[in-house]
C-alpha cells in the first residue's frame, strides 16, 4: 500500500515536471509568434533599433573577438598534435578553418552573447517590469512588446551574423599566428591552404546559424524579463534562467541546424 | 465619466475584485482607500486595460474599455506611478515628452522639448533638470517629473497611483497642492488611490472605501468625517481597534 502510494506521489512529480515544461514551451513558442508579429507590423522604432544594434552588436566585439582568437590558437595546436599522430600536421590551417567557420565561431560567439545580452536584456526588461515602467509604455500609447521586444530580437539576429563572421576571421588568424610562430608553418602555405580547403557553404551555414543563435539570445532574455517575477529576486530569477535557456537552445539548434545543413 | 460595473478580478484562489461598483462623474476628483491588498491598484489598472477583470463592465463616456481603437482610448490617460516608472535611458524631457514624440499627433524634436520644459516649469522644476537622466533626480523630483509627463499631452482623465508614498511630509503637502491644481486647472477626471489622508484631503471631490473587494462606502470627501461607517471611521482615524483586522 505504502509502495503504491511513493509510486502514485512519484509518477505524479513527473507528470507534473512534464506538463510544467509543455506550458513554459508553449508560452515561449506564443512569445515568439506575437514577436514575429509585431515585426512585420508598424510602427516601427528605427532609433531604439539603432540603440539596440549598438549595444548588442558593436560592445559584443571584444568579448568574441578574444573568445575567437584564443580558441583558434588552441585549436591549431590541439589539431597539430592530435595529427601527428598518423602524420597528417599539415591539415591544420583546413581543419582550423572549417571548424571554426562551421562550429565554433558561430556556436562560442552565441555563447558569449547569451552571457553578455541574455542577461542584460532580461535585468533590464525585469526592472523596468518591477518599476511599472512596462506598464507606463502601454498608458502613453506605445506596445511595449514593439517598443522593447522587436528593436532588441531585430538587433541581435542581424548583429549575430557580423560578430560571428569577424569571430570566424579573428579565430583564423588565431591559428594562423600559432602555426606559423609556434608550429613552424609557412604564411603563404598557411593561408593558401586556409583558403582552397573553405566552400561557400561552409561559411554560409555558419551564418544563417549565428542569426538563429542571435533570435535565441535576445528572444530568451525578453522573454524571462517580460514575465520577470516580483523583486529583486524575481529579476535574479529571470536573468539566470534567460542565461541557461538561451544556452540549451542555442546548442539544440546547433545540433538540428547542423542536421540540416550537412546530412541531406 | 468612468464607472466599474460589478468588476470581479481573482488571482488564483485570491479573490481580490469581488464585484466593484463605482461612478466617477466627468471633472470629479475621486480618491479610492483602503488598506493593503484590498485591490485599489488592481481596480484602478483594470480601468485602463493593464489587467484584465474576470467579470462586470467598465465604461468610460458611455464606451465599453473593451472595445474600439485602443490607442485613442488609452489618448485620453495620464498616469502618475507610485515610484514615477520614469524610463531610465531617456532623459528628463524624453520622458515627459514621450508620448508627444510618437503616434498621430507627433510633435518635432524641438517643439517636443519646448512643451516639455513648460511642463517641468508647471511642476516647479528649472529647464536645467531637462537634460539629467531619472538617477540623478530625488525622490520628490522623479514624482514631479512623472507628474509632468501624466499632463504633458492635456489627458481629459488623469490617474493617481499613491502620489505621496516615500515622500516626506513637506514634500507630500508639495505634490498634493500640485495635483490639486493641476485637475481644477485642466478639468480633467481624477482617480487617486492612496492611504495617506493628508492627500484624501488635499485631493478629493469624493472618497470611495475599498475593503475585502467591494467600495465599503462613498461620498463627498465633507461626508467622510460624519459618515458613521465603523469600517470607515477605523481606516481615517488609524485605529487598531474595529471591524477591520489588523494583522499583528
Amino acid at each position: 500500500m505504502q509502495a503504491l502510494t511513493f509510486l502514485d506521489a512519484f509518477l505524479g512529480s513527473i507528470g507534473r515536471s512534464v506538463l510544467g515544461l509543455c506550458a513554459a514551451i508553449g508560452r515561449i513558442a506564443l512569445f515568439a509568434v506575437l514577436t514575429i508579429s509585431h515585426l512585420l507590423r508598424p510602427p516601427f522604432y528605427l532609433a531604439e533599433f539603432g540603440r539596440q544594434l549598438l549595444q548588442i552588436g558593436y560592445f559584443s566585439l571584444p568579448v568574441v573577438g578574444l573568445t575567437a582568437l584564443f580558441t583558434g590558437g588552441a585549436l591549431a595546436l590541439q589539431i597539430y598534435s592530435g595529427g601527428a599522430r598518423f602524420s597528417a600536421e599539415a591539415v591544420v590551417p583546413s581543419v582550423v578553418a572549417i571548424a571554426m567557420v562551421r562550429e565554433l565561431g558561430p556556436v562560442l560567439s552565441g555563447l558569449m552573447v547569451a552571457g553578455r545580452v541574455s542577461s542584460s536584456i532580461a535585468a533590464e526588461l525585469g526592472t523596468m517590469r518591477v518599476t511599472e515602467q512596462i506598464d507606463a509604455l502601454t498608458t502613453l500609447s506605445t506596445n511595449p512588446m514593439k517598443y522593447l521586444v522587436v528593436p532588441r530580437v531585430l538587433a541581435a539576429t542581424i548583429a549575430m551574423p557580423i560578430l560571428a563572421f569577424i569571430g570566424d576571421v579573428i579565430g583564423i588568424m588565431g591559428g594562423f599566428l600559432v602555426g606559423t610562430q609556434r608550429l613552424g608553418f609557412n604564411a603563404a602555405t598557411y593561408i593558401n591552404n586556409t583558403w582552397s580547403f573553405l566552400e561557400f557553404e561552409d561559411v554560409f551555414s555558419g551564418l544563417v546559424k549565428a542569426a538563429a543563435f542571435g533570435f535565441i539570445v535576445a528572444l530568451m532574455g525578453c522573454y524571462h524579463g517580460y514575465n520577470s517575477g516580483r523583486g529583486a529576486q524575481g529579476v535574479g530569477r529571470a536573468t539566470t534562467n534567460a542565461v541557461v535557456s538561451a544556452s540549451v537552445l542555442i546548442l539544440a539548434a546547433n545540433y538540428l541546424l547542423t542536421e540540416i545543413f550537412f546530412t541531406s | 465619466m468612468i464607472q466599474l460595473i460589478n468588476v470581479k478580478k481573482s488571482f488564483g484562489n485570491n479573490h481580490v475584485l469581488r464585484g466593484v461598483n463605482l461612478t466617477i462623474e466627468q471633472g470629479e476628483s475621486m480618491v479610492i482607500i483602503g488598506g493593503s491588498g484590498t485591490g485599489k491598484s488592481v481596480a484602478l489598472k483594470s480601468v485602463l486595460g493593464l489587467v484584465q477583470p474576470d467579470s462586470g463592465q467598465i465604461l468610460v463616456n458611455g464606451a465599453d474599455t473593451t472595445e474600439g481603437d485602443r490607442d485613442a482610448f488609452l489618448a485620453q490617460f495620464g498616469m502618475l506611478f507610485q515610484g514615477g516608472a520614469l524610463f531610465d535611458s531617456l532623459s528628463v524631457w524624453q520622458n515627459v515628452a514621450f508620448r508627444l514624440l510618437r503616434g498621430k499627433g507627433k510633435l518635432t524634436k524641438s517643439d517636443a522639448r519646448d512643451v516639455a520644459i513648460e511642463k517641468l516649469r508647471r511642476v516647479g522644476l528649472k529647464p536645467e533638470v531637462a537634460d539629467q537622466f531619472p538617477a540623478e533626480l530625488s525622490g520628490g523630483m522623479q514624482k514631479r517629473v512623472g507628474l509632468a509627463r501624466a499632463i504633458a499631452a492635456e489627458p481629459d482623465i488623469i490617474f493617481f497611483d499613491e502620489p505621496t508614498t516615500g515622500l516626506d511630509p513637506i514634500m507630500s503637502g508639495v505634490i498634493n497642492e500640485l495635483i490639486r491644481e493641476i485637475v481644477v486647472e485642466m478639468g480633467a477626471t481624477a482617480m487617486t488611490i492612496t492611504h495617506d489622508m493628508s492627500s484624501v484631503r488635499a485631493i478629493a471631490d469624493k472618497v470611495a472605501m475599498l475593503h475585502e473587494g467591494v467600495v465599503q462606502w462613498t461620498g463627498p470627501v465633507s461626508e467622510m468625517d460624519s459618515s458613521g461607517d465603523p469600517y470607515l471611521d477605523q481606516f481615517i482615524n488609524a485605529r487598531a481597534e474595529g471591524p477591520i483586522e489588523a494583522v499583528r
